[in-house]
């Protein structure tokens, strides 16, 4: 097999690397060990900070990739061999044998049910029980089932169920030759099981001492419980939960150093959950440093807390069961500075995302490195951060360090960007050629209704005989047969020639769910000649013959209904088309800091033709103002050179400075910006305008003496080195954060502050170092090892403080007098201070209130630009063609920037190597004589798709922008726009043929 | 339990995204519920506009549901906060009309609640069975 890219780990980031790379035209192999894709984020609840449901989100993403022609997924496969290098590997791959024939097993599920064995199911934390043949999860891609050999009895009670003789006992696993250009690394994470390493919590010994993602499976709609939190002591509802942080993280004697970065997220996640479904359970989170650092993250805490949630500094020294059966907490309040015991019905503990199981066999195999702990080792941490090792291989996700999802998928695009470079050369694919269509629009609708059996499926809980009998005679139906499987291969067939027989123009298939089936039977009217928008589906399995299993006699009766309906909408159904849009390879980013150099360079190194603007007189952004670079001693200017020395070199790139963007008009491939007067054409923006710190005002003395300064102020002040002998240095984080005016955390300020602390230290040894915090929020990578040095080898002292009890500075003196109130002490401590440096809060750029009407796009109250979805598209805007890098979206390090920059520019290169885009078949029209011109429509739509043309005095609706949600139909007051696909006529036809029994339908 | 032998019919709009997936998992997980509610796929639950909830009481429908995707889940960034607002004020109406506003419900489902969305089904039939027929003409009056 010759493909392009190699992408080891089906979780959300090889998903997404494999989808941005598909969708360029590249051809992709997607590798999973496990028997089906989706990793370890389809196994959750919800997701922080929005309480999304996280298999809802994930489920689309996994679906598209199964659908997605350049994607070629492996499923229960593993890498075995590597020889050659980047633009040429050959790789062997072992695919297991599932013992299931993909191609013929239509995921009844009826095997399932006829298997004997019971084994733990792995995807339920083994909460509960799965088959000896297995899906992992309904919405498992393949949808299809494996026998699990290794608990196999061999009764082949499942092979004398199949109906559709999909199981194959002789089948055998085969070594797969597989020739690409570039792999990615996506192998994400394992969570630590804590009984060895952190046996003092009782877990294991304990039933009600649960790890994080067991407590996840509880919570889940989907789980062993039905979403409902169980003891499993004695299956009762606790009264009291609580969560115990950094359990194996943050831990250098039992564990792991560094810190996990996102169990505090999901501790208040899960707790805040739980709390809002019973307001009487007590919830409890013992931690160390609050680590609420992302967009939201604060924000979520602070509800969490009014909510009820409690929270306590402190880290439990251990857990045990009382002789009532609950379970007791010792730990120290460092708060109060008393040791408590709080006894409570459940412990959860947030264990430590550990390196995949495989890393180490698999670094060997493809021979790049490992950094101590078990995660790839990027080629440079902080300005290469999804490069491996190796030339031509690439990484992901939590492969490289613990990540929540938004950084994750941002890096994934960011490894699809990188895995271009060996693949420059290649063709990829071009455009598919559009089938030939039969023009219906002045036929009589003539349809063709199949009714499933799906086995036994719908046939053992209703009469599908009588279901396709009733349809006979409905007006407009010219065809009707039944089949035992419609969705399989031969069935097709039947459906084609019955098209051409019947001389068919609209299909109603009632069988399943149109979300899983639909375009398999579109793809079958396209290969008989008819638009793929002339198909309904009526779903009698899921909706009717499995959730009325009870009553033979009214299941039938829905099915008629539901059919009617469908036949009722089919007869109204017109073809739909997918307009495509050109679009060409000029890119506009906006913003010269480290996101917009790199976006430049990667588009540049791509071929694409990009204009960058910056509006200072030289490239660089927050780069010229920095000393050096945390958690590194990098020095930023000298970074800057190297990075706009680059930009230089590239013939590709139009450096605009000193630029002032007057105008942005029109949407992806046509949009039109006047930079310092002239008018640039381009075909796709991306915004990299970074942030800025927030007025200091008179905050601890600013402005009075030029002693206190912000810390870009202090930072400008290290490089010019003139800061003489100072005795006393003082940094106060959070200065106009965490409070009710601005409740967000900036991301970045611990590590500013922790790294030039630990710069006043080197330069002057015997200077006193206070760093004045709230918590303190290292997360990433390496980021809490240098804060440990920081603390130990530099003996920089760190103080406490509390919003409400902010420091006091007392200028006019010959030092500043500082007294600062330390909440771990309980003491007032004074002290004098050559210099007071204030982290200050960060906000959206001042450009953003500007560009934002310019786009018709929107920012949160911090002046960040709102992404189209904060968990799955962190680097696109609702409106495409327009995209996110850097501080532009929130304050982040250098590393997490370069990623995101590089994900923005792959993201901005979906469209524009594919040289075109499609809008949305189902999208809304707007009838011109009817509008009155009234606007209603524009104020609904979330899309900007709707302006008023001010001559003819109408909406109108560019095509491309609209995504076919309908609001705009359902407001307007005299129903001057309607959507395709889902006209008012049509939903009112369906009304009347399940109300109405005579109605004609 | 009211079983005063009534078999509502109870139009219910599914949004693609998420309700309709949360009725194909209660389909998974062979959850239960009566016969006697009839969906209607819209893309989002935004797309519901008065008159289909009308059309579907002049047409005999006994309740009518609306399911969408939970507050922060929409497909379409914010259409069901516009459901959300939509519904209240059609509450409102129906009230003026005389129609008993519990006919009409909003439930968030998503497509991971299987469990909620049988349960939801469940709950309105057996609500609209205790409300019992509707006659537009008495209840208007």
């Amino acid at each position: 097999m010759k493909k392009d890219v190699l992408i080891i780990g089906g979780g959300i980031s090889g998903v997404q690397s494999a989808l941005d790379l598909a969708e360029k035209g590249y051809e992709v192999v997607l590798v999973d060990r496990s028997p089906s894709i989706g990793g370890n984020m389809v196994k959750l609840d919800k997701t922080f900070p929005t309480n999304d449901c996280s298999i809802c989100i994930s489920a689309p993403k996994m679906v598209e990739a199964s659908r997605n022609d350049n994607i070629t997924i492996l499923t229960y496969s593993e890498i075995k061999d590597l020889i050659g290098s980047a633009g040429g590997f050959d790789v062997k791959i072992w695919k297991r044998t599932k013992y299931v024939d993909p191609d013929i097993c239509t995921g009844c599920g009826d095997c399932e049910t006829a298997c004997p064995v019971e084994v733990p199911s792995e995807f339920e934390q083994k909460l509960s029980d799965r088959k000896g043949i297995y899906v992992e999860f309904p919405q498992s891609v393949p949808l299809t089932y494996t026998i699990d050999y290794d608990n196999c009895v061999g009764c082949a009670a499942c092979e004398r169920v199949c109906d559709a003789g999909a199981i194959n006992f002789l089948d055998t696993s085969q070594v797969i030759d597989l020739e690409v250009g570039s792999i990615i690394v996506a192998t994400g994470y394992q969570m630590m099981q804590p009984d060895e390493w952190r046996e003092e919590y009782g877990y294991g010994k304990y039933p009600d001492v649960l790890n994080a993602m067991e407590y996840e499976r509880l919570l889940s709609a989907s789980g062993p419980t039905g979403g409902k939190v169980l003891k499993r002591s004695d299956g009762k509802p606790p009264e009291s939960v609580a969560w115990i942080q950094c359990v194996g993280s943050r831990c250098k004697q039992k564990g792991m150093p560094y810190c996990s970065r996102v169990c505090c997220m999901y501790s208040t996640k899960q707790a805040s959950i739980s709390k809002g479904e019973n307001p009487d359970l007590d919830t409890a989170v013992y931690y160390m440093d609050l680590r609420a650092y992302g967009k939201d993250f604060q924000q979520y805490y602070d509800k969490a807390k009014d909510k009820g949630v409690r929270y306590l500094r402190g880290r439990p020294s251990r857990v045990y069961e009382q002789s009532d059966g609950k379970l007791a907490i010792e730990y120290e309040d460092t708060e109060k500075g008393e040791v408590k015991t709080d006894v409570v019905d459940m412990v959860v503990l947030s264990s430590a995302i550990l390196p995949s199981s495989g890393n180490d066999k698999l670094s060997e195999i493809l021979d790049i490195s490992l950094d101590e702990y078990g995660f790839f080792e990027s080629k440079d941490m902080l300005t290469a951060p999804v490069d491996s090792t190796r030339d031509g291989i690439y990484l992901a996700g939590c492969a490289q360090s613990p990540k929540d999802i938004p950084d994750s998928v941002s890096q994934a695009s960011g490894a699809a960007a990188r895995a271009l470079m060996p693949l420059r050369d290649r063709k990829r694919k071009g455009r598919a050629e559009k089938k030939p269509e039969r023009d219906v629009s002045k036929e009589e609708p003539r349809i063709g209704v199949f009714v499933c059996h799906c086995g036994k499926n719908i046939a053992n809980y209703l009469d599908v005989e009588e279901v396709a009998e009733a349809t006979k005679n409905m007006p407009g139906v010219v065809h009707v047969d039944d089949s035992m499987f419609a969705c399989s291969e031969d069935a097709q067939t039947v459906i084609k020639d019955a098209i051409k027989e019947h001389h068919l123009n609209r299909i109603v298939v009632s069988a399943c769910s149109p979300r899983t089936h639909a375009p398999l039977f579109q793809d079958t009217l396209e290969e008989a000649g008819l638009n793929r928008y002339l198909f309904e589906m009526s779903n009698i399995r899921n909706h009717c013959s499995w959730v009325h299993s009870d009553d033979p006699e009214k299941a039938t009766e829905k099915a008629k209904l539901l059919t009617k309906m469908a036949v009722a909408k089919a007869k109204r159904l017109s073809a739909l088309t997918e307009e495509e849009i050109d679009v060409g390879d000029r890119t506009l980013v906006i913003g010269g800091g480290p996101a917009g150099m790199e976006t430049a360079l990667s588009l540049s190194r791509c071929g694409q033709k990009v204009t960058l603007v910056e509006k200072e007189a030289e490239l660089g952004g927050k780069l010229r103002r920095l000393n050096t670079l945390f958690p590194t001693d990098i020095d930023a200017r000298e970074f800057a050179d190297s990075m706009a020395h680059q930009v230089g070199d590239e013939k590709n790139i139009r450096v605009i400075l000193s630029a002032e963007i007057e105008d942005i008009e029109g949407y992806i491939g046509n949009y039109t910006a006047t930079v310092n007067g002239e008018e640039i054409e381009v075909d796709t923006i991306v915004l990299a305008t970074g942030f800025k710190e927030i007025e200091a005002e008179e905050r601890h003395g600013y402005g009075k003496d030029p002693r206190v300064m912000t810390q870009l102020e202090f930072d400008e002040a290290l490089s010019g080195g003139g800061l003489g002998k100072p005795e006393n240095v003082v940094f106060i984080n959070c200065v106009g954060a965490l409070e009710e005016e601005r409740p967000w955390c900036c991301r970045v300020g611990c590590g500013n502050s922790l790294k030039n602390a630990k710069e006043i230290k080197q330069r002057y040894p015997d200077a006193n170092v206070y760093i004045l915090y709230k918590d303190m929020r290292v997360f990433g990578k390496r980021e809490e090892e240098y804060y440990m040095d920081v603390e130990g080898d530099d003996g920089v002292i760190f103080l406490r403080y509390s919003t409400g009890q902010e420091p006091e500075v007392v200028t006019g003196k010959d030092k500043l007098q500082l007294k600062v109130h330390d909440n771990l002490l309980d003491e007032d401590l004074e002290i004098d201070a050559d210099y007071v440096v204030l982290a200050m809060q960060l906000e959206g750029d001042e450009s953003a209130p500007i560009l934002k009407k310019m786009l018709k796009i929107s920012s949160d109250p911090a002046g960040f630009y709102m992404e189209a979805h904060a968990k799955l598209r962190p680097l696109e805007l609702p409106s495409e063609g327009v995209y996110l890098a850097g501080g532009a979206h929130y304050p982040k390090n250098i590393s997490d920037t370069l990623a995101q920059a590089e994900g923005a520019a792959s993201k901005a290169m979906v469209p524009m190597m594919r040289g075109y885009t499609k809008s949305e078949g189902i999208i809304s029209v707007v009838d011109d004589e009817l509008c009155s011109g009234c606007k209603m429509c524009i104020s609904v739509c979330p899309y900007g798709a709707i302006e008023h043309d001010p001559e003819e005095g109408v909406a109108v609706i560019t095509d491309v922008l609209c995504k076919g949600c309908g609001s705009c139909a359902s407001v307007c007051p005299i129903g001057a726009i309607d959507q395709k696909g889902y006209e008012n006529d049509t939903i009112m036809a369906m009304i009347k043929a399940a109300l109405l029994e005579d109605e004609v339908v | 339990m009211a079983d005063n032998g009534f078999e509502p019919k109870i139009i219910v709009f599914l949004c693609n995204w998420c309700s309709y997936g949360g009725g194909d998992l209660a389909g998974v997980n062979r959850e239960q519920y009566p016969t006697n509610v009839l969906g209607i796929k819209v893309m989002c639950s935004s797309r519901v506009s008065p008159e289909h909830i009308m059309e579907s009481f002049n047409d005999g429908a006994d309740g009518v549901l609306i399911t969408g995707c939970h507050p922060g889940d929409c497909h379409y960034i914010d259409g069901n906060y516009k459901t959300f607002r939509k519904i209240g004020l059609i509450s409102k109406m129906l009230e003026d009309l005389g129609i008993n506003p519990k006919r009409l419900r909003l439930e968030w489902i998503s497509s991971a609640e299987g469990g909620k969305f049988a349960q939801v089904m469940r709950e309105m039939t057996e609500q609209i069975r205790g409300l019992g027929p509707l006659d537009l003409k008495e209840e208007v009056e």
